[in-house]
């Protein structure tokens, strides 16, 4: 087996940051499992949850949801031109998963339990719920992943069997995500009384389910210009400009629903009030729904790409920031007092997202991320080995 | 799963006319539980029960309200959580994996964390679960110089309860706390004033896990449908592919030579 490129292993700016986060990070672990959660974080019996969940989890996980978006989209719609963007995609939500389970890892009080929910059941619990959603779709993008490596190893009959099963991992991983993309959401709807009703609503398991997905397109947009930045591979414009025009639709439809609920619930005018949370809300909706939203509609922000990159980088902060003030802003009120992360919380957290970064970058230089599959869908076993042994030669 | 009121569950009436404020309930329990002592302003890991000076000689206790439909109890992925049939809403550490969605969910803010432990566990009153099975009170009822907090069970201690109010109309407010409160607790107050000038949740009369059940039961039909639907779209997307495809090779239709390829 060859390796695309051998080099000497020099590490850039990036590469040291990390290696800095890494080591603080062992050290936080070191802390947080000798001498509990409060030695390293500001969580309290007033703040349960912080930036582990608010962040790590709750925005991880919807943040990766661009691998069930661009699956479904190319296997089940049939959006053929998709297909270049389905291998990055699956990749950002495999590693997203993987990085929230490591973070559960930190966050959890007693994580060697973890395993609970396959033994110890129970269906009211929306968590429940979760974990098993979470649980099968990490197996599921698994397998979606399997593909890659299986071309790049050249093991041509696993990578047969394995094109076989892809609708099957599709319509599965769709029906997995909606599930606890929006159950996220549901967490938060057995604290009426603690939740700001900026935030709390019946539908939030629908709110959290179409800002998912609007997000999940912003980040296929966001990665390839940053790939394009790292590794001088990236999506072709016209690929890109489709998704930004799908983007705009979805943050038009997560928006409208947004606002027509606010309505629904008399609380529109709360929107404009001199609150802290209004004004949490306005940043949350101004600048990561309405704002794009404009940028996106205007034609020569779609196909620019670094205009297009701003405007959807503006949708994932905003994304952020919802779910940040769901998790953490919506509650300051209740709770009386704020929540501000611990340095080593943010260290962790910052950790995750640099191994993100750079098992993305690693992933992209050793494996057929962006490339092969620009070949016709067709699993035909001859073409298959054809293109394995081109791959191999080379 | 409606609760079915088990005619022996234990519960507590506490009547704020009658507390002292001496605090023995405080301290009684502490003792039970082994915890160092020292006067708590807040539940925490180390108080399962604090009684809270609202001026104007009127104390209140804070414990575990030991809903009938407890929100923890529906909260926790594992079932660490139970409603006995003897009343108290008891944990169980062993099973427990501490994603403190319990605390999250409570609306009384019962449940506390073991912060500064490396194996923490949830801690919180379990109303004397074994000290209830031998047929005992619980350890701050027998404390109770006052007999402001009294164990019996649910039935009997709310119609005490009635009759109090009944009997002393201008001594208390015309309302027990914890009837219906989501959806009923086992934890029954009376009370001089309204209850909110004490500083007690509002928290509305249904309980707290039928909100997310309300979500939680529609998944067999998104399932369903969302699963019956995709693979609908498949199907016709394919089969126009393969019909687009079939045209393209053998039997070349002059009328309709493009059909959705790139």
């Amino acid at each position: 087996m060859t390796t695309p490129r051998v080099e000497r292993f020099r590490p850039g700016f990036w590469g040291i940051v990390l290696g800095h986060l890494l080591v603080a990070g062992a050290l936080v672990a070191l802390f947080r499992f000798t001498r509990g959660l409060g030695a390293v974080t500001n969580l309290s019996d007033e703040w349960p949850w912080g930036l582990w969940v608010g962040f790590d989890v709750l925005c991880g996980v919807g943040l990766a949801a661009g691998g069930f978006a661009i699956t479904t989209a190319v296997y089940v719609f049939g959006l053929k031109r998709l297909k270049p963007i389905v291998r990055p995609a699956i990749l950002t939500s495999f590693l997203g998963y993987l990085l929230v389970v490591v973070g559960l890892l930190f966050d959890l009080g007693r994580p060697w339990n973890i395993w609970h929910p396959l033994v110890m059941w129970n269906p009211r619990s929306v968590m429940f719920e979760v974990s098993w959603c979470v649980m099968l779709y990490l197996t599921v993008l698994a397998l979606e992943f399997s593909g890659i490596v299986f071309e790049r190893l050249g093991w041509t009959r696993a990578l047969v069997i394995q094109k076989m099963a892809t609708v099957p991992l599709v319509i599965a991983g769709a029906l997995l995500s909606t599930l606890h993309q929006s159950s996220l959401g549901s967490f938060y709807l057995i604290v009426p009384g603690k939740l700001h009703p900026l935030w709390y609503t019946p539908l939030l398991p629908v709110m959290f389910f179409l800002s998912a997905l609007a997000v999940g397109l912003a980040m296929v947009i966001v990665e390839s210009r940053l790939s394009a930045r790292a590794f001088g591979r990236s999506l072709e414009m016209p690929v890109l400009v489709d998704v930004g025009r799908a983007l705009l639709v979805a943050l038009g439809v997560y928006g409208a629903v947004r606002l027509l609920d606010l309505a629904r619930l008399g609380v529109l005018a709360e929107t404009v009030s001199a609150s802290r949370e209004a004004a949490f809300f306005q940043l949350e909706f101004g600048m990561g729904v309405l704002l794009p939203m404009v940028l996106l509609s205007l034609p020569a922000v779609r196909r620019n790409a670094r205009r297009l990159y701003a405007a959807a980088l503006l949708a994932v902060v905003g994304f952020v920031v919802n779910r940040l003030n769901v998790s953490i802003t919506g509650l300051e009120g209740s709770q009386g007092g704020h929540y501000v992360p611990a340095v080593p919380e943010v260290i962790v957290t910052l950790m995750l997202v640099g191994i993100g970064f750079a098992l993305f970058g690693l992933a992209v230089r050793y494996l057929p991320v962006y490339g092969p599959p620009a070949e016709e869908p067709e699993p035909v076993p001859a073409a298959e080995a054809r293109l394995v042994a081109a791959a191999v030669r080379t | 799963m409606a609760t079915i009121t088990n005619p022996r569950a234990r519960a507590l009436l506490i009547d704020i006319t009658r507390c002292i404020g001496c605090g023995a309930c405080a301290q009684a329990c502490k003792e039970k539980q082994g915890f160092p002592e020292a006067e708590e302003k807040e539940l925490s890991a180390t108080a399962y029960t604090v009684l809270l000076d609202k001026g104007d000689d009127r104390y209140v206790r804070r414990l575990c309200m030991h809903c009938e439909d407890p929100s923890c109890a529906s909260a926790c992925p594992v079932s660490a959580f139970e409603k006995t049939a003897l009343g108290p809403v008891t944990y169980d550490a062993s099973k427990c994996l501490g994603c403190r969605y319990c605390m999250v969910a409570c609306p009384f803010g019962v449940p506390k964390y073991e912060w500064t432990k490396a194996i923490p566990s949830v801690r919180k009153c379990d109303m004397c679960a074994d000290r209830l099975a031998e047929g005992k009170p619980t350890a701050c009822t027998e404390a109770c110089p006052a007999e402001a907090t009294q164990t019996g069970t649910r039935e009997e201690l709310l119609a005490e309860a009635h009759r109090r109010i009944r009997e002393n109309p201008g001594a208390y407010h015309p309302k027990v706390y914890g009837e219906d409160e989501v959806g009923g607790t086992s934890v029954l107050f009376l009370s001089p004033v309204p209850f909110e000038q004490l500083g007690f949740a509002k928290v509305g009369t249904t309980p707290l896990p039928n909100l997310t059940w309300a979500a939680l039961e529609k998944i067999p039909g998104v399932v369903s449908v969302g699963g019956g639907t995709l693979l609908g779209i498949w199907w016709i997307t394919k089969r126009r592919q393969d019909v687009a495809a079939a045209e393209a090779k053998g039997a070349p239709d002059p009328r309709r030579e493009e059909g959705g390829r790139r």
